[in-house]
């Protein structure tokens, strides 16, 4: 059969075998969470409680600050116990609302269903609700929402597609969820659809999940969205790969999807937002996938975001051995880290552990000029030229090639058998070019 | 016979009437280049570093002359007499030779690791891994990135990973100071100066946690200093490079040995 897909882009080893027939299992509530003000991008939310104040499962406890931001739910009911500075993700101290769990979860009485008609709904609505949700991206960017649907009248939307691809090696958080709560994803896409003013819906997923294509393909019945299968493929869930895919519109630099008249969300925050429609729960847990060889028991499982990454891997047996590298995300965008007192974020969708043997100390050696990179890159640019420029600090050079169009979805790293950083070196170069443009500005 | 004369009387011809066009042209079209541009170049370093912000030492010159840019414009000249007597100005040369001091000891011996950092040799992208391999966020994150833009070699990485300036070779272009991501190098008077090679401005006790060799702000300098002219502010020392006599009081007693220098007649200031 002949499948939907992009250029270029590399074939990975999926690894997800390890997860993907395991049912999503439900982390008890643990003893304490830390929810950073700052989960998604964009201005940190504002505390709405004090130190010493009892609050309820599902009660907001903080607001969006600003154009771009997303308020924070309770995801414990208990009591505030502190609000400081606490480790993130991002390697710094950001400021954290600590609630200890006093074990009730007891609702906030502003829980209830929305009773809101898909088909019926009014776009500010819908906007109001996704802020209220407190919803971000959830596939990894954590962009919130409501701001994605914050749209210009001069630029209608034709599709909203629901990215349910998981490219990513070893994560499978979307794929049980897109077998186990299928019905959930296609409303949350119908008022997505509503929202945006659009006309059709796509759920786009990888081929090598006949499960969650089979199942979403009897939820959709009868609604105007298909499901598109697509070819097992990284980066396939990127949203400029994924919209090509789908539409055949290239979305074009510099632009956002909304210029070609699409809009991409994650199958998860489709969910989440049906969850909050349906049953008034806002963002408060969220799948996510502990898997690779250096973990015990590789599990995909329900957690309260603020869960730390210890509580989560104690759940799952600890470590097998001593772990080599310890990933949250996935093994291409996601980033190592190296404490284990980190919270679970709306943002964060797995946790990878390597072991020792599988993360060999390399060097990388000078560019061998083989061109497996330029093969590979599906933005078409020249990882291999931007390399040089990029390792030389000729940055306007670097520029002119392009470096600001680089996704940095690794796969140039991923294949370079000179084992050149080549993915970093660009992140480092395009932070420096803006760096520069902000000063001039 | 015929054939020959008459080529060579109409080359001879061509040669007269495009020589005089030529010499017409020159006349008419000739640049006025001020003579003190070359005179000026002549007198700079002639390295082409680009630190003065102008494309090399011909740019300079050209903005020295044209009054856009001071005779002691270039930041490598080490003297701008010559210049300003060029340009007939009064200048006063400055009476200390400045070259950049990485203000930072903490290397791989005394400085603690978070985790291994395995990524691209450059300072910059260490830091944005999540803030950099090191438990101290101000110290020297040891990547050489100062080393590789320094156009004159002054900068060399030992093997404890710390930049090591040479004085010699140092011209105090400041071409180091904007590459460090943690602005840890400054230019200070040349000679090595008494100076406190530490930023920390976290408690002592994180400091001792990060770092062998860092200020923990405890004040015994202060109070040792004769001259007054140290003090501490958020729990780092600072040492005003006016007041400083160089007696090496500071640097015997400070607890952690986070302030380095030359002493001059040690022993013989202090008491």
């Amino acid at each position: 059969m002949f499948l939907k897909t992009f250029r270029k882009g590399i074939h990975l080893p999926g690894h997800k075998g390890l997860t993907s027939s395991l049912p999503i299992e439900i982390l008890p509530s643990p003893q304490q969470v830390v929810l950073p003000l700052s989960q998604h991008i964009g201005a940190p939310a504002e505390p709405l409680v004090s130190v010493g104040d009892q609050v309820l499962l599902g009660q907001k406890i903080a607001e969006a600050q600003g154009m771009v931001s997303a308020p924070l739910h309770a995801s414990v009911a208990g009591k505030i116990i502190a609000i400081e500075p606490r480790p993130h993700v991002c390697g710094k101290m950001v400021t954290a609302i600590v609630i200890e769990n006093n074990r009730t979860d007891e609702w906030a009485p502003e829980i209830f269903p929305r009773h809101l008609d898909p088909e019926r709904a009014e776009s500010d609505e819908v906007r109001e609700i996704m802020k209220e949700a407190g919803l971000v991206g959830m596939g990894g960017a954590a962009f919130p929402t409501h701001v994605k649907y914050n749209l210009s009248p001069d630029q209608p939307i034709d599709y909203v597609i629901l990215n349910g691809a998981e490219c990513e090696p070893f994560l499978t958080c979307d794929h049980r969820l897109m077998v186990e709560k299928p019905d959930r994803i296609v409303f949350g896409l119908r008022v997505m659809l509503r929202a945006a003013g659009a006309s059709k819906g796509y759920i786009v997923i990888e081929e090598n999940k006949p499960d969650a294509i089979a199942a979403l393909n009897r939820a959709v019945q009868g609604y105007p969205i298909e499901v598109v299968p697509v070819k097992a493929k990284y980066p396939q869930g990127e949203e400029r790969m994924i919209i090509y895919a789908a539409t055949r519109r290239v979305v074009p630099v510099g632009a956002l999807p909304a210029a070609v008249g699409v809009i991409v969300n994650n199958v998860a925050t489709a969910f989440a937002l049906a969850e909050f429609i349906q049953s008034g729960r806002p963002l408060i847990s969220r799948i996510i996938t502990v898997t690779g060889n250096g973990i015990n028991q590789p599990k995909n499982l329900e957690v309260r975001i603020g869960t730390l990454l210890e509580d989560v891997l104690n759940y799952c047996g600890g470590f097998k051995g001593n772990p080599g590298r310890i990933i949250l995300g996935g093994p291409l965008t996601g980033s190592a880290q190296y404490r284990l007192d980190l919270p679970i974020m709306k943002g964060t969708s797995g946790i990878l552990v390597q072991t020792e043997a599988e993360t060999p100390k390399t060097a990388p050696s000078v560019c061998i000029r083989c061109g497996k990179c330029v093969d590979a890159c599906p933005f078409n640019l020249l990882p291999n030229f931007l390399g040089l420029y990029c390792e030389h600090d000729q940055i306007d050079k670097a520029e002119a090639y392009g470096v600001l169009d680089c996704r940095e979805c690794g796969s140039c790293a991923y294949v370079c058998p000179a084992r050149r950083p080549l993915t970093q070196m660009f992140k480092n170069t395009k932070n420096k070019i803006i760096a520069a443009k902000r000063k001039t500005s | 016979m015929n054939t020959l004369v008459s080529a060579v009387s109409l080359l001879a011809v061509l040669g007269v009437i495009f020589g005089l066009g030529l010499a017409l042209a020159a006349r008419k079209l000739a640049v006025e280049e001020d003579p003190r541009i070359d005179e000026v170049e002549a007198l700079l370093p002639g390295a082409n570093c680009g630190a003065c912000g102008y494309p090399g030492c011909r740019g300079m010159a050209e903005a020295i002359v044209n009054g856009t840019a001071a005779v002691n414009g270039c930041p490598v000249n080490k003297d701008a007499t010559p210049i300003a007597k060029v340009m007939g100005v009064e200048f006063a040369a400055p009476q200390k030779r400045l070259v950049a001091k990485v203000r930072c000891g903490g290397g791989k011996a005394e400085a603690k690791e978070r985790f291994t950092y395995a990524g691209v040799r450059d300072c910059a992208a260490a830091q944005q891994l999540l803030g950099g391999p090191k438990v101290c966020e101000f110290g020297c994150l040891g990547e050489g990135t100062c080393a590789s833009v320094c156009p004159f070699d002054a900068i060399t990485m030992s093997e404890n990973g710390l930049p090591v300036v040479e004085e010699e070779k140092c011209t105090a272009c400041g071409i180091c100071v904007k590459s460090c991501p943690r602005q840890l190098i400054a230019l200070l008077p040349a000679g090595d100066p008494v100076t406190v090679l530490c930023l920390n401005k976290n408690k002592g006790p994180e400091v001792r946690q990060a770092c062998q060799v860092g200020c923990i702000g405890c004040g015994i300098c202060v109070k040792q200093c004769q001259q007054n002219a140290i003090t501490v502010t958020d729990y780092l020392a600072s040492i005003d490079p006016e007041l400083c006599t160089a007696c090496g009081a500071c640097i015997t007693k400070c607890p952690t040995k986070a302030i380095k220098g030359k002493v001059e007649e040690l022993g013989k200031a202090v008491s």
